[in-house]
This record gives structure tokens, C-alpha cells and sequence, in this order.
């Protein structure tokens, strides 16, 4: 390698996809102890990360790009920065929520056995009646 | 010309029936490819993170989380993913059995179970089969979110944390091909981790908070929710897939069984003009 290396290589990717991915001047971001810059060389760090913006600075039009997180998790190597963004602004108590709430949908889930065997049953004495109508009506026509 | 106006009709229902089978293969098809593309946009992340994890885990081998440690077994928890609907070929049978076989394995090595279901397919079945459910979720849609997996995810995070089950399965369908699709059971917790990687050189991390543990346990609940949400992608892609194929068998279907009417038809048909016409000559022949 020739030269000394000047571009960090950024790859900022969610559960449900790829946000970026290239190399870059600089970063920028929101980190829970507050607001980081990122040039290359920079020490190993790992930061959990607030809801903010993502600023890059691209190395060929030194312009800025932003993106916008819901937190997530900033892995900072000399040469590589991997940013793993959460799609939904996550908490603790959001998350009880959401346990609470598949829980009790299980629990409906369950407890809807019976109205579903009730309507098995209801299916059934229905089909039954018809044949029955259609027995008599047939019935009706042949001695007519 | 009784029959020949029956046959017809008959044939006219199976043509209008083939018209919607043909309309969902097209449907299947078109939804098949936009699940194994989001399939692939999910990669990345689920790569990221086990090389963070790794890394982590590098720095603190003295750290074992929970997850990453192996206990006595004596209760074991599975997620199982099926679709919300049906008309996908054996797909979610295959992958009921498929679980249930596993299920009875840990029962007969006297483990107790637990479930979370996910799709209303698995909803029914173990209505009748029986189990405990812990979560549940369904009608998640063609393109989930990770949203809708935070909660059943975390309702089988918490119970193993508060050791109610000792280790977490993912059941769902593995997309080989087009053709073919396959039930898997992957072990989720503990995670059998490939963090033992060779240590090249060592270095640690500034952490921010200063506490490596918090973060850890952040980042690997992620890992499961990001596995999950990759077993329900791809198993939606699998539902489409499988249903795909099975529609266009209907469709095939459905054009022998109009060939075979045709034959019928015209047979009948023929008969009923051979008929009229002896029936003339017959009639010819007194005058």
C-alpha cells in the first residue's frame, strides 16, 4: 500500500436493509454521550445511538449526506465505521409494551377455542338443514 | 341435448376457476420476487452484527452473557413461523410436522415446551395439538416490519432470561429454490457462536457508556430479532414460492380436465345428432 489511506469505509445497515455503503471523509452522529466526529484513523470505539441525524462528508464532492436513525449502535474501527441502525425508535418500556401485547394476543388465541368450535358445530347443523330442505323439495317435485 | 348443456357449464366453471388459478401463480410470482429481494436487503445487517458481536466478545472473554452460555435443558421454546393463508401446496404442513418431530424429541428427553406462534396456520394447529403459547402474532402482511417481531421476540427473551425455557428454536422454512423449500429448526439460544476466531491482534474498544455488558446485551438482543425477522422474510418468500408452483399445477390441472370434458361433449354431441338421423331415416323408411 502506497501513500496513507484517507477515506473511511462506512456501511450503515438496518434489519430491514442497506442504507449505505462506501468510503467517506468524515461522520458525524448522535451517540448517547453526544455528538461524535469520526475521521479516519480514529481509536476503536463502540457507542449506542439516539435518534438523530448521520452526516457524511463524501470524499469526492466533499459534500455532506444525511441520514436519519432511530438509534442503534456505532462500531468504530481505525479504518472501517459499521453503523447497525434500529427502523423504530426502541426504549424499554416500548418493548414491555410489545411483549405485553404478544402475550395477550396468544392468550385471545386461546381462549377463542370455543367460540371456534361453536361455529364448526353451527357450519355443520347448517349444511344439515339444507340437505334436509333439498330432500323435501325433491321430495315435492316427484309427486308432483 | 341434455348432457351436451351440462358438460358445458361444467366446462365453462372450470375455465373461470383456471382464469384465477392462472391470476395467482401470476400474483405468487410477482410477491416471490419482492420477498427473496428483501431476503437479500436483510443480509447485511445480520452479517454486521455477528462480526460486532464477535469483535465484543473478543475484548471480554471473561463476560458470559446468558445467551451464549449452555444450561441443563428442561424446558425449550419454539418459534414457528407459517403463513396466515393457505393454497401453498404442503408448505405449512410439511414445516408443522417438521416441528412437531422436533417437539417430541425434547419430550421424549423429558424437556417441557413452550411455544410463540407466529401465522394463523401454526395458530390453528396448535389449537387442536395443545401446548402452552407464551406470544403470538399474525396477519403481519406481505412486507413485515421488525416492529411487528419486537414484542414475540421479547416475550421468548424475557422467559429465558427468567430461565423459564433453557434453550429457543426458530422453525420456518428455508428457501432452497423455487421448487424447493425446506422446514429447518435452528437453534437460536444459546447462540453457538463462531466467536472463537483466531485472536490476531488484540485491542479493546472505547465504550460509550463505559459499560461493554449493556451494550452486549443490546446487540445480541438485536441478533435474535434480526434472525427472526429474517426466518418470517423468508418464509414469506417459501409461502410464495410453494404457492406459485401449486397454482400453476391447478391451472394445469384444469386444462386436462377441460380437454377430457371436450371429449365428452363432442362425443355426446355426436351421438345426439347419429340419433336424430337414424330416427329420421327410420322415419323416411315407413312413409
Amino acid at each position: 500500500m502506497t501513500g496513507t489511506r484517507v477515506t473511511l469505509r462506512l456501511d450503515i445497515v438496518s434489519a430491514e436493509e442497506a442504507i449505505f455503503s462506501g468510503e467517506v471523509d468524515m461522520v458525524f452522529a448522535t451517540g448517547v454521550m453526544g455528538e461524535l466526529g469520526i475521521a479516519p484513523g480514529h481509536a476503536p470505539l463502540v457507542t449506542a445511538l439516539k435518534p438523530g441525524n448521520i452526516r457524511v462528508i463524501s470524499p469526492d464532492t466533499k459534500k455532506e449526506e444525511v441520514f436519519y436513525v432511530k438509534g442503534g449502535l456505532l462500531e468504530v474501527q481505525p479504518y472501517v465505521v459499521t453503523i447497525l441502525a434500529d427502523t423504530v425508535v426502541r426504549a424499554h418500556d416500548i418493548d414491555e409494551a410489545a411483549a405485553l401485547e404478544a402475550k395477550s394476543r396468544a392468550e385471545q388465541a386461546l381462549a377463542s377455542k370455543s367460540s371456534e368450535i361453536d361455529f364448526a358445530k353451527a357450519t355443520a347443523e347448517l349444511a344439515e338443514a339444507i340437505a334436509q330442505i333439498r330432500a323435501v323439495q325433491r321430495m315435492k317435485k316427484h309427486l308432483k | 341435448m341434455a348432457i351436451a348443456k351440462e358438460v358445458r357449464t361444467k366446462i365453462q366453471s372450470i375455465k373461470n376457476t383456471q382464469k384465477i388459478t392462472r391470476a395467482m401463480e401470476m400474483v405468487a410470482a410477482s410477491k416471490m420476487r419482492k420477498a427473496q429481494d428483501r431476503m437479500r436487503r436483510a443480509k447485511p445487517y445480520a452479517h454486521k452484527i455477528l462480526q460486532v458481536i464477535g469483535h465484543l466478545a473478543k475484548g471480554h472473554p471473561e463476560y458470559r452473557h446468558p445467551y451464549l452460555l449452555t444450561r441443563e435443558i428442561k424446558r425449550v421454546g419454539f418459534i414457528i413461523v407459517t403463513s396466515d393463508r393457505g393454497l401453498c401446496g404442503g408448505l405449512n404442513a410439511n414445516l408443522l410436522r417438521h416441528s412437531l418431530q422436533q417437539i417430541k424429541k425434547w419430550k421424549d428427553a423429558g424437556a417441557e415446551i413452550s411455544l410463540c406462534l407466529i401465522g394463523t396456520k401454526a395458530e390453528h394447529f396448535f389449537k387442536r395439538v395443545g401446548g402452552q403459547v407464551l406470544g403470538h402474532a399474525d396477519h403481519l402482511g406481505d412486507a413485515p416490519k421488525l416492529t411487528d417481531l419486537v414484542g414475540i421476540v421479547k416475550v421468548m427473551l424475557n422467559a429465558y432470561m427468567d430461565n423459564q425455557i433453557d434453550a429457543l428454536f426458530l422453525c420456518s422454512n428455508e428457501f432452497v429454490n423455487t421448487m424447493k423449500q425446506e422446514p429447518t429448526a435452528q437453534q437460536m439460544l444459546p447462540i453457538v457462536a463462531s466467536t472463537n476466531v483466531k485472536l490476531e491482534h488484540y485491542w479493546d474498544y472505547i465504550y460509550e457508556p463505559d459499560n461493554a455488558r449493556e451494550l452486549l446485551d443490546t446487540l445480541l438482543s438485536r441478533y435474535a430479532e434480526s434472525q427472526v425477522y429474517r426466518g418470517v422474510i423468508e418464509n414469506i418468500a417459501c409461502e410464495q414460492a410453494a404457492r406459485m408452483v401449486a397454482m400453476k399445477n391447478a391451472t394445469e390441472n384444469a386444462a386436462d380436465l377441460i380437454n377430457d370434458l371436450q371429449l365428452v361433449y363432442h362425443k355426446a354431441r355426436q351421438a345426439a345428432i347419429t340419433r336424430e338421423l337414424t330416427e329420421i331415416v327410420a322415419g323416411a323408411a315407413v312413409v
